[in-house]
Formats: C-alpha cells, sequence, structure tokens
C-alpha cells in the first residue's frame, strides 16, 4: 500500500510547493524598511526648484508616498486610480516622489492626466529613491503620524489592493495617537 | 571553418560586453587596491531590477546608480562591511549573493543539505528492505523447491538441445 501511497504523497506535496511558490512573486523582495522610521530627505518640490519639501512636512498626519515618473509605463496604469482616490478622500495625504524624471516632463505629465499629490519632491539624481530601497516605480510607501513605513506596496496599485489592503490600513493608522 | 572562425570569435564577445561597462562610466581610484575593492563589491551585490544579475553585470539604470554610490563610498575611504550595510539597511539581504546565516536563511543554508539526510535515510530503508524481502523468498518449502530443482533442469535441457 504504501508503494503507491508515497508517490501520490510526494507528488502532492510538489503540487503544493508549487503553488504556494507560484503565488509568490520573486520580483516583490521584502523592504527592510517597514516599521522603521522613513529616511529623511530635503528635496525641491516640482511645481518650484525654490521651495523644498522635507519628510517634517510629512509628519503628524498619515500619509503615502507614491514614487512616480513620466517616463514609468506602469505609473500610467495606476495614476487614474491616485486621482480617483484622493478626489473621492480628501483625508488621505498623498505625496509624490518624482523619481529621476526632467522637471518639464514631470509637469506636463500631471497636467494632463491629473496631479493627485499634495505635493512632489522633485528626486533628479535618485539619490532619496536609493535611501528608500526604491527599485521599481510606482512603489508605495504607507507613513504613520510619527513618519514610520508601515507598509510598502511595489509595482502598480490596483483598485482590489487600495480598498482591501492600503485604506484600511490609513484608516487604522489615523485612529492610532501619535 | 566557417563554424570554427564563429567559435574562436565568442571569446571576444564577453571581452567586449567587459569592457563596455568600463567604457560607459569611466572610474578612476587612487590606487589598484580599492579599483579591486569596487569590482569585487559589485561582482557580490545582486540587481534588483534584473535579479539574476550582479551590479557589475546590469545595465539597468538602478545599477548604474548603485555602482556610482559604492564607488563614491570607495574613494571616501568607507569600509567594505559600511558599504554591504549600507545596501542592506536599504535593499534587504537579498542584495547579497552570499545571504548571511540567520535564523530567516537558516532553510536557505541547510536546506539542501536536509534533503541529502532525507535522501540518505530513503535509500538505507529501500535497501534493507530490498535485502529482507529476498531473505523471504529462500524460505521455500521442500516441495516448492522440488519443483524449482525440476523447472531448472528442464530448462538447461533445453537450452542444451
Amino acid at each position: 500500500m504504501i508503494r503507491y501511497l508515497l508517490p501520490l504523497g510526494l507528488f502532492i506535496g510538489l503540487v503544493i510547493i508549487f503553488i504556494y511558490g507560484l503565488q509568490h512573486d520573486p520580483r516583490h523582495v521584502p523592504s527592510p524598511l517597514i516599521d522603521k522610521p522613513a529616511p529623511t530627505f530635503i528635496l525641491p518640490t516640482l511645481r518650484s526648484p525654490d521651495i523644498n519639501i522635507q519628510l517634517e512636512d510629512l509628519k503628524g498626519k498619515v500619509s503615502l508616498i507614491n514614487v512616480w515618473a513620466s517616463w514609468c509605463v506602469a505609473c500610467r496604469t495606476e495614476h487614474p486610480l491616485l486621482v480617483e482616490a484622493t478626489s473621492n478622500n480628501n483625508d488621505l495625504n498623498l505625496y509624490g516622489l518624482n523619481y529621476k524624471d526632467k522637471r518639464d516632463d514631470a509637469l506636463q505629465w500631471l497636467q494632463q492626466l491629473g496631479n493627485p499629490y499634495i505635493e512632489s519632491a522633485f528626486d533628479e539624481s535618485g539619490s532619496i529613491g536609493i535611501d528608500y530601497g526604491v527599485y521599481g516605480v510606482p512603489e508605495t510607501f504607507v507613513l504613520d503620524k510619527n513618519g514610520i513605513i508601515r507598509y510598502k506596496h511595489i509595482g502598480p496599485i490596483n483598485k482590489h489592493q487600495l480598498d482591501t489592503i492600503i485604506l484600511p490600513l490609513v484608516k487604522e493608522l489615523e485612529s492610532q495617537s501619535s | 571553418m566557417k563554424m570554427l572562425l564563429r567559435l574562436a570569435l565568442i571569446p571576444f564577445i564577453f571581452f567586449l560586453s567587459n569592457s563596455a561597462y568600463a567604457n560607459d562610466e569611466p572610474v578612476q581610484f587612487s590606487n589598484k587596491h580599492q579599483e579591486q575593492r569596487f569590482y569585487d563589491l559589485i561582482e557580490e551585490i545582486r540587481c534588483l531590477v534584473c535579479q539574476n544579475q550582479s551590479l557589475a553585470d546590469s545595465n539597468a539604470p538602478l545599477a548604474q546608480d548603485l555602482r556610482e554610490e559604492v564607488y563614491q563610498m570607495i574613494i571616501s575611504e568607507k569600509q567594505d562591511e559600511y558599504i554591504m550595510q549600507f545596501l542592506v539597511e536599504r535593499y534587504g539581504d537579498f542584495v547579497l549573493y552570499r545571504p548571511p546565516l540567520k535564523q530567516d536563511t537558516w532553510l536557505l543554508w541547510f536546506g539542501p543539505f536536509l534533503l541529502l539526510i532525507i535522501a540518505i535515510v530513503i535509500a538505507i530503508i529501500l535497501v534493507k528492505k530490498q535485502s529482507n524481502s529476498s531473505t523471504i523468498n529462500n524460505n521455500i518449502s521442500e516441495e516448492e523447491q522440488q519443483r524449482l530443482t525440476k523447472i531448472l533442469n528442464e530448462d538447461s535441457n533445453k537450452g542444451e538441445q
């Protein structure tokens, strides 16, 4: 009996491992920054090189940092959802980190597709991107009131992920006292 | 002949691809030791965009930036440990081709040995079973033994005809 059951058992075991493996995107690398203070930055804003934005400006409220660029095709897919989310939800503090882009291109992009961001920081060299461990734009970070990174999403967010993961997390973090 | 010529060209392709990188971003070091460290380090660090390539191999923009970052840290006299730490803090252990031994990576390091041990145990069990079953077959009754001898004799007689 065991002669027949053993290979069958092994086979089922393998199938389970494969299914488990297929559900894990190898491009999704867990970030070591989760539950750590967000790296500090002072960057010029996208709209004007003379106005700076820094991490301190985001603290006190739960905020989202969305890393985007006009050259990023997946950002274009994600963008309408961000526009919709911020217009439906005035409490959503969405900031942009414009990553390795050209200022004119980025501004034009926002003009054409709408600007969901309270402010976009202009990271021309990508050095702040490196501090945030950015490797595939778009990426989205959820920061709590104290500026601790609570969640990182790699790749474009879809509606389902926004409704089931990100918005509930924002709500939960908002209820916490800073 | 043509084939042979093509084959002979293959090493040059590799040679070209290696030197292409050096031409892309001219890097200058104050001494040979720094240069060696730079090239050793970027071989040890994984590019996160094209995950099966090292920083040295990859042409992804992020890899270029990270090479620049490593370069800057080397010429500002940072230690290898500092540079590795810098990258791990941002991208996690995944950037290292040789992950550190800790609880998370236990299975990664010892999994293969575990499988080997399981395989050896299974092999031993199977071999033992085989030898057990062959001894059982030897315990045949007197009557069966006679039949066996008869059949064997018949066969050998046939063979001689």
